[in-house]
């Protein structure tokens, strides 16, 4: 189980010391908040054995922030929308928009970062060419459905993936089956992809 | 241009990071359309000439001029589509079709009645462009899908276009 992350930048003469910090970084966020590692900082939260005010600035902004989309979207995104302690519905475009931020401060204002199937565009792919991201069409495996073109957004996809259907919708406690996969695009990928999870939760009658 | 693979796998016993990356030797840049230009072969519903559930346009009907585009066989139409008001603001999508095929879109208009929505266009909003079935027609720079794994990711389109990337 992983994430595999892409990058593609575009910007001359940006150092390539720069994907170190961009790996060190992932690295560091998966440390922090992986529910799949015992020892995380959020696992130790979930179990008790630590307080949220012991936690790091970073757990706590996360969480206050799962908080405020969990109001926005009427509890259809929540960091425990399983029952238990999971943020990485937010963790997950957050750390994609970090890694981001960090190539555009060194100078890579060309760029996109793919982070299992969500996607950050900085500036143009090219001079006069916009980024054009395929959405994958959940229906046949290698196609695309549509190709959304722009400036400097983001794309995020939320759909049944490959572990099996589980966003679940909140209220119902079973997983989300209204529809197939569900694109957000927008300027910013954390709440891209918040709002995808929000809105494929939703189903069909929803967003 | 540089194409750069991570692949990060989180394990019960830890953390494994691959990095490998390859550079390119040039940009592929020279004469480009100012906005997105579509190969394919049908005009699309791109230009939003239908309102919708949106209420009625304020201003501009749609219009065509046709200035001929230099260096292509057929002339080049410039159709505007109508400017569609929305609650957010007025959008507006300009197409340049050759024959039948769309060799331009941008805005013409993208206007917001709020400041948050001014900050999201101020990016340049993204053009939704035609269906396509090929990836490789499409000419695409990343694909956006449901979350892959590692094992998934070596199957995916993402992949392709990496390894496309690395030379």
């Amino acid at each position: 189980m992983g994430t595999v992350f892409s990058f593609d930048v575009r910007a001359p003469g940006v150092d390539d010391a720069v994907l170190d910090d961009a790996a060190w970084l992932l690295h560091e966020i998966d440390e922090t908040f992986s529910t799949y590692s015992e020892g995380s900082e959020i696992s130790r939260l979930a179990r008790g054995e630590l307080r949220l005010a012991d936690c790091s600035p970073d757990v706590r902004l996360v969480l206050d922030e799962c908080e405020r989309y969990r109001r926005i979207t009427g509890g259809y995104f929540s960091a425990d929308a399983g029952g238990s302690l999971d943020p990485s519905g937010y963790v997950k475009g957050w750390a994609i928009e970090r890694v981001s931020n960090l190539l555009t401060d060194a100078g890579a204002t060309s760029h996109s970062v793919n982070g299992g199937g969500d996607v950050q565009c900085v500036g143009d792919a090219g001079v006069g060419k916009p980024w054009r991201i395929g959405i994958a069409d959940p229906r046949a495996a290698g196609k695309i459905a549509t190709v959304v073109a722009g400036t400097g957004f983001a794309v995020a996809t939320s759909g049944v993936e490959q572990r099996g259907a589980h966003i679940l919708d909140p209220h119902t406690g079973q997983p989300a089956r209204g529809l197939l996969s569900l694109t957000i695009v927008g300027a910013h990928l954390t709440e891209a992809d918040v709002y995808a999870t929000a809105g494929f939760a939703m189903g069909r009658n929803g967003a | 241009m540089k194409r750069i693979l991570l692949a990060l796998v989180g394990t019960v016993a830890g953390l494994a990071a691959l990095l490998s990356f390859k550079t390119h030797s040039g940009l592929t840049g020279g004469a480009a359309l100012p906005a997105a230009s579509l190969p394919s072969s049908e005009p699309s519903a791109s230009a939003p000439s239908t309102s919708g559930g949106a209420s009625a346009p304020s201003n501009s009907t749609p219009s065509s001029s046709a200035p001929p585009e230099p260096g292509q066989s057929s002339a080049a139409k410039t159709i505007a589509g109508q400017a569609i008001q929305t609650r957010y603001g007025v959008v507006q999508v300009q197409v340049v079709v050759s024959g039948q095929k769309i060799q331009n879109a941008s805005f013409l208009q993208l206007t917001a009645d709020d400041p948050r929505s001014a900050e999201i266009n101020s990016q340049a909003g993204p053009i939704l462009l035609q269906q396509t079935l090929s990836a490789q027609s499409s000419q695409i720079d990343g694909v956006s899908g449901a979350t892959y794994t590692s094992q998934g990711y070596l199957q995916s389109l993402q992949s392709a276009l990496d390894q496309a990337g690395i030379k």
